[in-house]
């Protein structure tokens, strides 16, 4: 019994501390210029300006415009991960070809590689193509996750080969195989899949950074730090603003699909 | 002599890997190793000659301070991110599972730090630690103790960013922890109950720490995987200073490689910085290893 009290303080003192950035933000995103720079911080707001600050963060910057990109680029990219990871998995789990060795073993290399080491030889490359500043310069780099195939694959082994041999009994080609049997059966993976896929690519800052230039093409991390860089520390309401609703879309999601993104994280480890 | 059906198995194989197949090799692979060729070159971005120049890169690297700075920093922070991370993460995972109330209110509220846009939260950090109306010195304030302006201070402002990066990945080792201690057969709890010693601690040295061996070491390797990846907090925040002390490789590489146009000596930087990933892959297969056959 006290141990269990003793439990609760320990966990709820470090809740607040996590959850802390949450609140003051969404306070701050709700409060006067006046009162955010006052010498007493008060958690609930003395002064709103709830709608002074949010409607500056969507007119001072393209806020609406940057979330757009975000739902463009992260499902794009998905798209493109999950149309060519699939296939490629279930080559690798349940068909019988030389070379499947060797090209497992390359996807386990690809898997060392941090997302940033090809940025140099990439961002020429999209420079040579006249991708950069595009939809194509931010999503195609991501639109292979060996992450993806690697995970696909273990989830494929899995399956009873007697149902890909009904299917094919029935008439079955391999790719309808891969895409009306093995998709249906590997959803919760694919849902996991998604939840990490739409996590790292929302978030993602590093790449687009450096291929974008152009104020209508930036992703909402991009977007957010661009706002902040205009501000440079003045406007701290509408920058609050603008921080809750470019992490709205992640928060909400999460707390909608805990048990698919937190499966999701578990599986993983490393992009 | 190959058998038709095991011959349309393999077409049908080749046609499905091959768009990934190509994608890998454009994206990853293939750069990765024109990264490796280009740190032997001299070529800066958009000039028309380029030539082999050798180890000189590298060999520029070695005197060059800023660099060493930035080596020194990146370390200091897998250094302190890495244990803290972990440790609480540990922590949060095993004193969460203890118990089944408020499991679920208290595993979401940690990890929602993972999911969320590090660059927005990072400027809300960033006001946190405002030198006059933020939260930390008015809270240092009121208990009396001295306050600075943490992210102008050369001696603080790494640190600063230390925590921003505990508390973002916290989360992730803490579910893990929650995943390898499930793994954990309760007879051993059970057996240590017969034995008589089933106090907290007793129960966590003998049975949670040595069957949650694997799980560490992995939790080790992806935490200090990601913190030699920082670069968001740091491009947002602080920009690398104030006075190069919070430089780090990524940034470093950034600014040579795209600030400044030198594409060859960025290469190098990355291949510095690829070689500490590998070198932590390598530690933790080699931990793994010999617990695998001897643990």
């Amino acid at each position: 019994m006290v141990k269990g009290i003793f439990r609760h303080v320990f966990l709820m003192a470090g809740a607040i501390v996590m959850l802390a950035p949450f609140a003051i933000m969404i306070s701050l995103s709700l409060k006067s210029p006046g009162e955010i720079f006052s010498p007493h911080f008060t958690l609930w707001p003395q002064q709103w300006a709830a709608w002074e600050n949010y409607h500056a963060a969507f007119t001072k910057v393209p806020l609406a415009r940057f979330l757009l990109n975000g739902f463009i680029v992260t499902f794009f990219i998905f798209l493109g991960q999950a149309v060519t990871a699939l296939p490629m998995a279930y080559a690798l789990a349940k068909l019988r070809w030389r070379g499947r060795e060797t090209t497992f073993a390359l996807v386990l290399l690809a898997l060392l590689i941090p997302p940033q080491v090809p940025a140099i030889p990439l961002y020429i490359a999209m420079w040579k193509l006249d991708l950069l500043n595009s939809y194509a310069g931010i999503i195609l780099p991501s639109t292979i996750s060996v992450f993806g195939i690697f995970l696909m694959r273990q989830f494929f082994r899995t399956v009873p080969d007697d149902l890909i041999a009904a299917a094919r009994m029935d008439g079955l080609s391999e790719l309808a195989i891969v895409w009306r049997i093995m998709l249906p059966t590997a959803a919760p993976a694919i849902a996991a899949f998604a939840c990490l896929s739409f996590i790292w690519n929302w978030n993602e800052f590093f790449w687009p950074f450096l291929a974008v230039q152009d104020e209508h093409l930036m992703t909402p991390p991009l977007g957010i730090a661009f706002f902040s860089n205009a501000e440079a520390g003045t406007a701290y309401g509408p920058l609050m603003a603008a921080a809750c609703v470019v992490t709205a879309p992640l928060a909400i999601a999460f707390l909608l699909a805990q048990r698919a993104f937190i499966a999701g994280v578990t599986m993983t480890g490393v992009k | 002599m190959v058998d038709r059906p095991h011959r349309a198995e393999a077409l049908a194989a080749y046609a499905l890997a091959a768009p990934a197949f190509l994608l890998m090799w454009a994206m990853l692979l293939g750069p990765a190793v024109a990264v490796g060729l280009l740190s032997l070159t001299d070529w800066s971005f958009g000039e028309p000659s380029i030539s082999f120049v050798g180890l000189a890169n590298y060999e520029e690297l070695w005197t060059d301070r800023v660099f060493w700075i930035s080596l020194r920093n990146t370390l200091v922070y897998v250094g302190l991110a890495v244990p803290l991370t972990v440790g609480l993460g540990l922590v949060a995972a095993i004193t969460i599972e203890s118990g089944t109330h408020g499991r679920a209110f208290y595993r979401a509220a940690y990890f929602l730090p993972v999911a969320s846009t590090l660059l927005a939260m990072a400027l809300v950090w960033e006001f946190m630690f405002h030198p006059t109306v933020g939260f930390v010195n008015q809270a240092l304030r009121l208990v009396g103790l001295p306050t600075d302006d943490w992210l102008q201070n050369p001696d603080t402002a790494l640190y600063v960013l230390i925590v921003i990066g505990v508390w973002q990945n916290l989360g992730l080792a803490m579910v893990l922890f929650m995943a390898g201690l499930k793994s954990i057969p309760p007879d051993l709890y059970e057996a240590l109950a017969l034995d008589g010693a089933d106090g907290m601690w007793e129960r966590f040295r003998r049975v949670t720490w040595p069957m949650l061996g694997p799980a560490l070491v992995f939790v080790v390797a992806i935490t200090a995987i990601r913190s030699f990846q920082v670069f968001d907090t740091v491009a947002v925040l602080t920009e690398g200073g104030p006075n190069k002390s919070t430089e780090v490789l990524l940034y470093t590489m950034v600014r040579q490689g795209f600030t400044f146009l030198r594409s060859s000596y960025g290469a190098a930087i990355t291949i510095v910085f690829l070689g500490f990933t590998l070198l932590v892959t390598l530690a933790q297969t080699k931990l793994l290893d010999r617990r695998a056959h001897y643990g």
